[in-house]
């Protein structure tokens, strides 16, 4: 792996003191997850414990330290969204899928993850592929997306 | 009174007014597209270019409308949303087809637009003008009013429309001291959830001993089904940057930080754009309009944890450490981020402190009720006809919201409960639909008004089931620092899983009281302390539909699958099946045409089946018939 990414993300934030959650954010946002090796990475450059950067990590749920599939799925299970049938939505890839809240199909084609809210609570049931919206989604038409990946 | 070269902060800000009044005189008509998350969703971004290629299109002899992307102004229930002024037509629903019609029209009377208008609930006429639609009518748009006006993306437009007024005169004639009395005499209270004195919070803080001070705007908006915070943040950030500002010049702090969701992309983005634009004009940054307050904001992401949400976890968050809440013997008012005096507030209270200079603090104090000043918004959202947001002024009933403003229950269902206060809240019944909503009268009804979420609940929700679906939220997001929540919330989320089961037993009530009541003396923060309020209101007002469970194993409002049976009435069933490409489980098998069936064996009673046949010929039975 180069991590030669992980360099310059850590000297884009050197000015900060806090700095290891918006890095660990970057560092996301460039692998789609945060490696192992990544993190080591980063509490060398940091001089801070292994174990502190692994306490974040592992804290805060937008954080993955397992490699994600090609295409994010994420449901909204937020009280409008479970009103309106969100954990169907859960159910049905869980059963026909076999993917849980955090996992990945086995080929790799997607991942998902139940979110909070993703406060767009008036189009509910919301589930966003890629950072796309998508509203009143039916367990039907969730189908019809997978199909397409 | 401050001078610089240029006059007074009032002068400085007059100039940059002339400047952006001229480039957009404000007699131009214009086209005001919805482009919050909501609308975005729906595709308002087409309908904004659209719109723009039409005008283009348009004579050029013959003055053209301004197109302008807006934040979310509302209605989201109707978007894509697009308001023409001066008349004030509203649209609904539009897309990108639509814009020649929007373009064009003249008249209250035209034709072409008459998909696109509202249809009067009563009468069934579509509505012309926005404050005739009974959505917009009752409510009272302080804080959304600039959400629905003013293009998010460009200052000179805010400024143009009065933005950063309330800061230039503020900073021109009143002293720290002064600026604190008014806020504590407007009577504004925290928009958060506690709903604590703001102006006292900002005395606290300046009079707490210590070199450097910071304020913070929270916007980790982690009550699922509150969206109000991210849409003044996407629709009004200078609002929120012109409120901080004011604060932190009350108090004496050169630092600020928004702290919002990473969840939301559109906010960060928007309050990013808002904070650089700022710093250009003078606004931000060193000797703001000439003075010597300087103040600088920085927007740090969150990492998806509700508890961060508390102060003391927040600020954790924000010095880059695990976000766990410590115990506040000494408030963060006085050691707050790096033990320094921070004054915390969430962006609907900042958004509202220009407010209370631009009207005064008696005009805005004479809104509301007795104990809780200004309106409040709510995003009222679930089961009624109109979601969306809603600002009213605080005292107005849970009836006239959810009836007169929302329409009322979606497919003229019954109203069970509306659940307030998010996770920490409590769902309050239908019978007491009158109860004035404020934050007093709330928390005395078993919830709270928390950031103002709204919850409505029909007679097809299961009073159990909400109250699971709570607790393990809470269980999941409890920190797991203090023994309370952490082990309270799990053991009340299994008794309940038990209940929803049909295994429970009658003294399971009780446990659950006696729990909840250790949570709320024995938790650290407030998350631990109010995380039984869902279990607590609906044993309260809901006691018959546990006993239901609990005594024979029947859900009544056909929600907890364990206690549901499905079958398929053979007379009824044309054998489409819909039902059977949708089952996840593949328990219906049926010849095309002829009926199908439901193996029980295999059946999982998710409901989808249900919900997708067209003939109701899936029939639903509680309690569960024996296999």
């Amino acid at each position: 792996m180069d991590v030669s990414i992980v360099d310059e993300i850590v000297l884009q934030h050197m000015e900060e003191s806090a700095r290891i959650v918006p890095i660990l954010q970057d560092v996301q946002r460039h692998y789609r997850y945060l490696p192992e090796e990544a993190l080591r990475h980063v509490a060398g450059r940091l001089r801070i414990p292994c174990s502190r950067v692994y306490a974040v990590a592992n804290f805060y749920g937008a954080f993955s330290l397992k490699p994600r599939g090609k295409h994010l799925i994420r449901v909204c299970t937020g009280t409008a969204c479970h009103l309106r049938g969100s954990f169907k939505l859960m159910d049905l890839l869980a059963s026909k899928f076999n993917v849980e809240d955090g996992e990945t199909s086995s080929d790799g084609a997607f991942s998902v993850e139940a979110v909070n809210c993703l406060g767009a609570c008036a189009l509910a049931p919301v589930v966003t592929v890629d950072d796309k919206y998508l509203d009143g989604v039916s367990p039907d038409r969730l189908l019809k997306i997978i199909k397409q990946f | 009174m401050p001078r610089s070269a240029l006059g007074t902060p009032v002068e400085t800000l007059d100039k940059i007014r002339q400047v952006a009044i001229k480039r957009r005189p404000p007699e131009t008509a214009e086209i005001r597209v919805c482009c919050g998350t909501g609308c975005q969703a729906r595709g308002s971004l087409d309908v904004l270019e659209a719109i723009k290629g039409e005008v283009q299109n348009l004579d050029a002899d013959g003055e053209k409308p301004r197109v302008k992307k807006t934040g979310c102004q509302g209605f989201c229930e109707m978007g894509t949303v697009v308001l023409k002024t001066p008349e004030d037509f509203f649209h609904c629903r539009v897309k990108p087809e639509d814009a020649p019609a929007i373009v064009h029209r003249g008249s209250e009377a035209d034709e072409s637009v008459r998909k696109l208008q509202f249809p009067d609930p009563a009468t069934g006429e579509p509505v012309n003008r926005m404050q005739d639609i009974p959505f917009y009518r009752k409510q009272k748009r302080l804080v959304l009013s600039r959400n629905g006006s003013v293009d998010p993306e460009d200052i000179l437009d805010c400024i143009a429309t009065g933005g950063y007024h309330a800061l230039a005169s503020v900073l021109a004639h009143t002293p720290p001291e002064e600026v604190i009395a008014t806020v504590e005499k407007s009577g504004l209270r925290g928009r958060g959830g506690g709903g604590f004195p703001t102006g006292r919070k900002w005395r606290t803080c300046r009079d707490a001993p210590g070199a450097k001070r910071y304020v913070i705007c929270n916007a980790d908006e982690g009550d699922p089904g509150a969206f109000m915070d991210r849409s003044i943040l996407e629709g009004a950030p200078h609002a929120v940057l012109e409120g901080m500002a004011i604060g932190a010049y009350a108090i004496g702090a050169r630092q600020g930080f928004i702290y919002v969701r990473n969840e939301y992309p559109l906010a960060v983005e928007r309050v990013t754009l808002a904070i650089a634009q700022a710093g250009e004009f003078g606004l931000l940054g060193e000797n703001i309009l000439g003075t010597d307050f300087s103040f600088s904001v920085r927007v740090m992401r969150g990492g998806g944890a509700f508890v961060c949400g508390e102060s003391t976890a927040l600020m954790a968050s924000l010095q880059g450490e695990v976000g766990e809440p410590r115990t506040k013997y000494i408030h963060t008012v006085k050691s707050g981020l790096w033990d320094c005096p921070t004054t915390l507030n969430n962006v609907e209270t900042w958004a509202n402190v220009p407010i209370i200079f631009e009207m005064g603090a008696d005009k805005y104090a004479s809104i509301g009720s007795e104990g809780s000043k200004g309106t409040k918004i709510f995003s009222v959202v679930g089961k009624c006809k109109n979601t969306g947001l809603v600002e009213v002024p605080m005292g107005i009933t849970v009836r006239e919201i959810v009836e007169d403003i929302c329409g009322g229950v979606q497919n003229d269902k019954q109203l069970k409960a509306v659940q307030t206060g998010g996770p920490s809240g409590g769902c309050i019944p239908a019978s007491l639909a009158d109860l004035p909503v404020d934050f007093d009268s709330l928390t005395e009804a078993g919830s709270m008004m928390g950031s103002g979420g709204m919850i409505v609940m029909d007679e097809d929700t299961c009073m159990v089931d909400v109250a699971k679906y709570f607790t393990d939220f809470l269980r999941k997001e409890s920190c797991g620092k203090c023994t309370p929540c952490r082990e309270g919330t799990d053991i009340m989320y299994q008794i309940l899983c038990r209940i929803s089961k049909g295994q429970g037993k009658e003294e399971d009530l009780e446990l659950l009281e006696e729990i909840g009541k250790t949570l709320k003396v024995a938790s650290l923060c407030a998350l631990g302390q109010t995380a039984a309020n869902p279990v607590l209101s609906t044993i309260r007002y809901f006691r018959e539909e546990y006993l239901q469970h609990i005594r024979n194993g029947v859900c009544p409002a056909g929600v907890c699958r364990e206690l549901l049976s499905y079958s398929i009435d053979p007379e009824l069933c044309k054998g489409c099946g819909k039902c059977v490409r949708a089952c996840p489980s593949e328990a219906i098998t049926g010849e095309k045409k002829k009926p199908h069936v439901i193996d029980a064996e295999k059946c999982v009673a998710c409901g989808v089946c249900y919900d997708q046949c067209a003939f109701n010929a899936v029939q639903r039975t509680s309690p569960r018939k024996k296999r």
